[in-house]
């Protein structure tokens, strides 16, 4: 029960919260407004909020400058099909983890965590040849491997968590009611764990989208994705702020947006399932 | 049919033997209820039956053929679990077609076995809701119904009332035993609750420690405790246990006497004054401290009227006296 | 709580898991370890062969490379610091009665949808610079002197910039944590008398740990191997100022072509890792039982 406050009280703590979040949002605001407005304008001193000119044209010159749809296309392919890829594989670990635990279950999910924390640079070189060797190097399967690798422990490790919730005697039920393992997984845990399922998608599609190292690394074109494509419009030197942020936005809009309208699932799934 | 027999079974986790050794058989159509306290291994006997776990020892047989080492789902068995274990994403038609689904039936024979158990269990009405939407006793006749359409050669129950709340737990102890009578099929049943065994079944197993006290009907547990753990368990109020010299005079370790089994008259051997008396009105029941034994549970009648700080005398009745050795085993 | 059957199922479904991670960690790990004992320059090619331990006793020697060590630990530990201090003072405002909560935390987590390299380039540029940035225009307008943001403290410019990118993942974990906190137990933290600071405490705090581990440990995870927003802004400059150690093995790798050091830098920084993993784990692993 949220107990009765006063008007005056939280008239202030709604202000207060308020001038918190526009100020942790405002970059992004101000992004999206420079997008907006003429390059002079966008460098104007004092700065203008808003903007009397303002235009399109430099969504139109990054539209026409560079191949926006092929490295959008390509975030889509690599994010979702690594995020795929990493479902398939991690939903029967995660269940054997979760409802045939062993002694060393505990110390598995550590080291799978653990491989997370190799920094990337340090096998940088090596991964580099591997990919060259196996001509991986610039195709969907090599970067959807790589990514998916990538997320795999915190894939696991949010499938573990919500597994976990699901109590153990309505598997034990089905394996009586005579499904074998993979009817069990199929038509039992994976409708129960649909919510968290869910939310793990949709962190690890955002953690695979925002991937900008070994997207940059392992591509050169044809396989590059938004990362890349926002990489290849750095260093302006003042004069391009404007098209910077149409490009930047134009990168990050989708997950913006994908976030907006998946809010419940997603925020369930930022807290990457660890918290309740 | 429905024989299940096991022999010199044992289950260990690790170093501990949580079931030494057991040798039962449960004839084909019996109703059979382990109880014990809790902690005594009568869960984990009725899921080494089920399959749901692996016996370290011994054999488990079904109507003669070894059974041991099959998978739960090839034993024809069917269980209700405590949280009854519904599947919540499903209607109740799905659920109860359940099994049927996994064991590959046309979707026609589907809807007529469930329509049949809807009927039986009363749930016809509720088929195409959730469980989410259901009251306890509803999802408890919807377990019941997913295992009564496997037509299993015998039911696992473990602990399925406890869930409910008390008038609940009667009407549906009621019903189980209603469709056992229906079904005649063998029923095995784990609680811890004396009165559930006593009231549902045809055969006690009375379970400590991972090992069989004493197997009996309910009467012949009740009339000739093998030892003083079933004389302690079985029974409601618990029978008076008295050790030391008044045992002695009956030449035994311990005597045991029902409270339903004194008698308040004046002149007894035994007196005492009454500590705490609950007036029921059917009953009444008496905490009495007897001089040179200690605090007796006293069942009387409803019209007694004795009040905390009463004198009274006692006397047990003649052939009711359960005389127990050293060992703890009933003396002939 | 299993039978043997279920066991072996068991392993059969974790072992694709456990067998990709293997080969994904230790093929690179091992070749790493590999030229970490080689001489492999991509200036000259045909000088080959065995160096022993050269590569390490470069690198260790460097007197850059306890710069790095430094600016890494700095980096991990001052985000982790930020972050925990700002998200649950805001998880706290956020969780009073509020008007357009909902709006509100979408807000709040937006900086989480942005990829790294546009987090950096917006603030470097829009924010940061110190001639068109908004700083500069709000320095000026009080008639200071622009900072130099990226010039004179480039350290913690990457803290802030990364700290702002962190901030709603930690914020909105703790406020999770906070709003399961059921209400009963600081009444009754108040009817025994408590005050605000005692009731948080006694009470929020010790709720909020298990949430704070999770921050931390995940955090921590990602923070080790920082690297796409220092080469977007710094590049690891001016001079050394913000190179990091997996900075310094990029420009080994990078900038100077030499894969032998830029080996052994990796393979320190991999003990590196494993050593905050191990304390780590050790020291939280057990918070994470549910």
């Amino acid at each position: 029960m949220a107990r009765a406050t006063s008007p005056r009280r939280k008239a202030l703590t709604t202000l207060a919260a308020w001038s918190v979040a526009l100020v942790i949002f405002f970059p992004v605001l101000w992004m999206i407004l420079t997008s907006f407005k003429t390059e002079p304008s966008a460098v104007a001193m004092p700065p203008q909020l808003f903007t009397a000119d303002w235009t399109l044209e430099n969504y139109a010159e990054v539209w026409q400058r560079s191949d926006y749809p092929r490295f959008f296309w390509n975030s889509v392919v690599l994010s979702l099909g690594s995020t795929l890829l990493g479902l398939a594989v991690a939903i029967p670990a995660a269940w054997a983890m979760a409802f045939v635990p062993g002694k060393r279950t505990k110390d598995l999910l550590m080291w799978m965590l653990s491989t997370k924390m190799m920094p990337a640079v340090a096998v940088m070189i090596p991964l580099y040849l591997v990919f060259l060797k196996l001509k991986l190097i610039d195709t969907h399967i090599g970067l959807v491997l790589a990514l998916m690798l990538m997320n795999l422990p915190i894939i696991v490790w949010m499938l573990y968590t919500y597994f976990k919730e699901i109590p153990s005697e309505i598997l034990e039920a089905a394996r009586m009611d005579g499904a074998g393992v993979f009817k069990e997984i199929a038509y039992v845990l994976t409708p129960m764990a649909l919510p968290g399922i869910a939310s793990t998608l949709l962190l690890n599609v955002i953690l695979a989208w925002n991937e900008a190292f070994w997207t940059i690394i392992l591509t050169t074109t044809k396989a590059a994705p938004l990362s890349a494509f926002i990489a290849s419009f750095s260093a302006p030197q003042g004069l391009f702020y404007a098209k910077l942020s149409a490009a930047s936005t134009m990168a990050i809009a989708p997950i913006l947006i994908l976030g907006w309208f998946s809010q419940k699932q997603l925020v369930r799934g930022l807290t990457f399932g660890a918290v309740k | 049919m429905g024989k299940i027999t096991l022999k010199h079974v044992n289950k260990s986790f690790g170093d501990v033997a949580v079931i030494p050794d057991i040798n039962l058989t449960i004839e084909n159509g019996e109703f059979v209820v382990f109880v014990g306290p809790s902690g005594c291994g009568k869960s984990t006997l009725l899921r080494l039956i089920a399959g749901l776990e692996d016996v370290s020892a011994g054999q488990i047989e079904i109507d003669g053929t070894d059974a041991t080492d099959l998978p739960p789902a090839k034993r024809g068995l069917a269980m209700v679990f405590q949280s009854y274990a519904l599947y919540p994403h499903m209607s109740v038609r799905k659920n109860i077609a359940f099994p049927l689904k996994m064991a590959g039936m046309t979707e026609a024979e589907q809807e007529k076995k469930v329509q049949n158990a809807a009927r039986i269990l009363n749930l016809t009405s509720y088929l195409d809701r959730r469980p989410g939407q259901l009251s306890g006793g509803q999802r408890q006749r919807v377990a019941i119904g997913r295992a009564i359409v496997r037509e299993p050669s015998a039911f696992l129950f473990d602990e399925p009332l406890s869930n409910l709340d008390a008038a609940l737990r009667v009407s549906m102890r009621q019903e189980i035993t209603e469709l056992h009578q229906t079904l005649k099929t063998t029923m095995i049943y784990v609680t811890h609750d004396q009165v559930e065994a006593m009231t549902m079944a045809d055969k006690i197993v009375v379970l400590n420690a991972g090992n069989i006290e004493q197997v009996g009907s309910p009467l012949d547990l009740y009339h000739h405790p093998a030892n003083v753990f079933v004389a302690g368990f079985i029974g409601s109020p618990k029978m008076n246990l008295i050790a030391g010299a008044e045992a002695a005079k009956h030449g035994a370790t311990t005597i045991g006497v029902r409270p339903e089994h004194i008698d308040i008259a004046a002149g007894g051997p035994w007196s005492g004054t009454v500590g705490l008396s609950e007036h029921l009105g059917s009953d009444t029941f008496l905490k009495v401290e007897v001089d040179g034994i200690g605090t007796l549970n006293v069942r009387a009648g409803g019209e007694v009227n004795l009040r905390h700080g009463d004198r009274t005398s006692l006397a047990p009745q003649a052939g009711r006296i359960h005389r127990f050795g050293a060992d703890g085993k009933a003396l002939a | 709580m299993s039978t043997q059957s279920s066991r072996l199922a068991a392993r059969v479904m974790v072992a694709p898991s456990v067998v990709l991670l293997f080969i994904w960690m230790a093929v690179p790990l091992a070749m790493t370890l590999y030229y970490s004992f080689r001489l492999y320059r991509l200036i000259s090619p045909d000088r080959t062969g065995w160096v022993g331990f050269t590569n390490y006793l470069w690198f260790v020697n460097s007197p850059e490379f306890w710069l790095a060590m430094g600016n890494t630990l700095a980096l991990v530990g001052g985000v982790l610091a930020i972050t925990v201090t700002l998200g649950i003072l805001i998880a706290l405002l956020i969780d009073q009665p509020v008007k357009g909560q909902g709006v509100l935390r979408i807000l709040v987590i937006a900086p989480f949808f942005v990829m790294p390299p546009v987090a950096a380039s917006i603030l470097e540029n829009l924010f940061m610079h110190p001639q068109n940035g908004l700083f500069a225009a709000v320095s000026m307008s009080f008639g200071a002197q622009p900072i130099l943001f990226l010039q004179d403290y480039p350290m913690s410019s990457v803290i802030a910039i990364v700290s702002w990118e962190w901030l709603p993942f930690a914020t909105l974990i703790l406020l999770t944590a906070l709003q399961s906190l059921s209400s009963e137990q600081i009444e009754a933290a108040e009817m025994d008398g408590a005050s605000a600071l005692n009731r948080f405490r006694y009470i929020i705090l010790p709720h909020m740990m298990r949430a704070i581990t999770v921050v931390i440990l995940i955090q921590t995870i990602f923070l080790l191997g920082i690297f796409g927003e220092i080469f977007t802004t710094t590049q690891g400059g001016p001079g050394s100022a913000s190179t990091t150690l997996p900075y310094m093995i990029f420009k080994q790798a990078i900038a100077a072509k030499d894969i032998g050091r830029a080996a052994a830098g990796g393979i320190i920084a991999v003990i590196l890792a494993n050593i905050v993993a191990y304390f780590l784990m050790r020291g939280i692993g057990r918070h994470l039982d549910a």
